[in-house]
């Protein structure tokens, strides 16, 4: 007993250093795995408020680019109404696809991170505003990212610049389907991968959203095909796509919160559950 | 409480802040960032208490991680630069360095520099395997390259900025 505590005393400084490493390194595992950590992000009390001080601080300084966004999305939602039948008569919600369906929160980004291979941005919107973890994230100009965590008033989202980020994209203009990734390589393009061969790409084709996912609406734009290749391995299409976002200047963004998603999830872990009780 | 546990827990405050507001929005090329918060690991005194270091550097790291949602490889950089401390003074000033009081915020020599440098670089290749977290060893190399030069360079900066006056 006595040479047990002799140890520990003459010992102490490695242990405690060894205590603290695996405190940390358990962590950091934690970190890559899906299910992270709730403490240790930017979505808590003192950080987010420490990212939204600074932030009303610098926001004053893209000022001027807000306006020419939010004047550019005018320019586009004017155009919109113009197709209508009376352009001064403002449509219902319900004949609009989409809206109904979903709703959209405002929320303004206080920290964005772009520099690493795993990218998450922090919102000043949290449950507060009816945010829950799994909402799209975007803005005018295109997809931004998924919500992950959740506080009462702040949320961190990760960005699409995540390589652990996997989303249902699609080419616009044939329908052909693939799985949006990035390669952790420049922050102004992502890759579409496992497209099919016959489908036609050409340079400059846009990239939407997909209808598989349940996170975000149909046809939201992402980008334009910039680059094409064959993956050696499994002989389908990689597209490089240029992202309409920059990432890297990012202020106000709209969180979707679709009404039906949490019933469609619930039915496909319902089959999923079934399917595999049968086998 | 003495002058040195007041001076210490105020440039912990107050490196953290300049870090989170300053440092972590200077990012040069994409990919070189300077981390001199770990100043505070290079600066605590010689002769203090080496749990009290561990135990300060641990958290240190898990405010930067909170703030950076990295997980923990802040916390575990910081550490792992904490435990080797005491082998890199040998190093750079001699076996009897626990005898002479060293000053690291003082005019740079040739000890002070080496010091410094396989400080950053300890804390850095740790930080940036553990933040890829695969094996990739040109970008964990170029990332550590670039970021040491830039942190060395802060950290330099940041010293001649407060040297204290002389007697």
């Amino acid at each position: 007993m006595q040479q047990i505590l002799q140890f520990i005393v003459k010992n102490s400084t490695r242990l405690l250093f060894l205590l603290l490493l695996g405190i940390s390194l358990a962590l950091t595992i934690q970190a890559h795995s899906y299910h992270r950590s709730k403490v240790i992000s930017s979505a808590n009390f003192v950080t987010g408020g420490v990212y939204e001080h600074m932030n009303s601080v610098k926001e004053y300084f893209s000022l001027r680019t807000h306006n020419e966004e939010l004047a550019k999305e005018n320019a586009v939602l004017r155009g919109l109404l113009f197709d209508k039948q009376d352009s001064a008569k403002v449509p219902s919600i319900d004949s609009i696809r989409g809206v109904s369906r979903n709703n959209i929160v405002v929320a303004k980004v206080i920290h964005n991170s772009y520099n690493v291979y795993e990218n998450y941005l922090t919102l000043n919107a949290g449950a507060k505003d009816g945010i829950k973890p799994d909402m799209g994230v975007m803005n005018s100009s295109g997809i931004i990212g998924i919500v992950d965590k959740v506080s009462k008033n702040y949320a961190t989202v990760q960005s699409i610049l995540n390589i652990r980020s996997s989303l249902n994209a699609k080419i616009k203009k044939s329908n052909h389907f693939g799985s949006l990734v990035w390669n952790g390589k420049n922050t102004g393009y992502v890759q579409l991968i496992d497209v099919p061969r016959l489908a036609s790409v050409r340079k400059g084709d846009t990239i939407v959203t997909g209808g598989q996912s349940h996170i975000f609406p149909e046809n939201i734009g992402i980008g334009t095909i910039d680059k094409i290749y064959i993956d050696n391995e499994t002989h389908y299409y990689t597209i490089n796509v240029k992202l309409f976002n920059d990432m890297t200047n990012l202020g106000y963004v709209y969180v979707i919160k679709s009404k039906n998603r949490d019933e469609v999830r619930q039915l496909e872990e319902e089959t999923k559950g079934e399917h595999n009780r049968n086998r | 409480m003495s002058t040195t546990v007041i001076v210490n827990i105020i440039r912990f405050i107050l490196l953290i802040g300049a870090q989170v507001i300053i440092f972590d929005n200077m990012t040069l090329f994409g990919y070189a960032n300077a981390f001199p918060y770990l100043l505070f690991i290079l600066l605590f005194p010689v002769d203090g208490n080496k749990h009290v270091l561990l135990l300060s550097s641990f958290f240190l790291g898990l405010i930067m991680d909170m703030f950076d949602n990295s997980g923990g490889v802040h916390a575990a950089s910081c550490l792992v630069l904490a435990y080797v401390r005491p082998a890199i003074f040998k190093f750079s000033f001699g076996l009897s360095y626990e005898y002479q009081t060293i000053r690291i915020n003082d005019v740079l020599t040739p000890e002070r520099f080496s010091f410094i440098l396989i400080a950053v670089v300890v804390h850095h290749l740790t930080l940036f395997v553990l933040e890829f977290f695969r094996f990739a060893v040109w970008t964990i190399l170029l990332r550590t390259l670039t970021s040491t030069i830039y942190t060395i360079l802060m950290c330099v900066i940041l010293i001649y900025l407060f040297k204290p006056s002389r007697r």
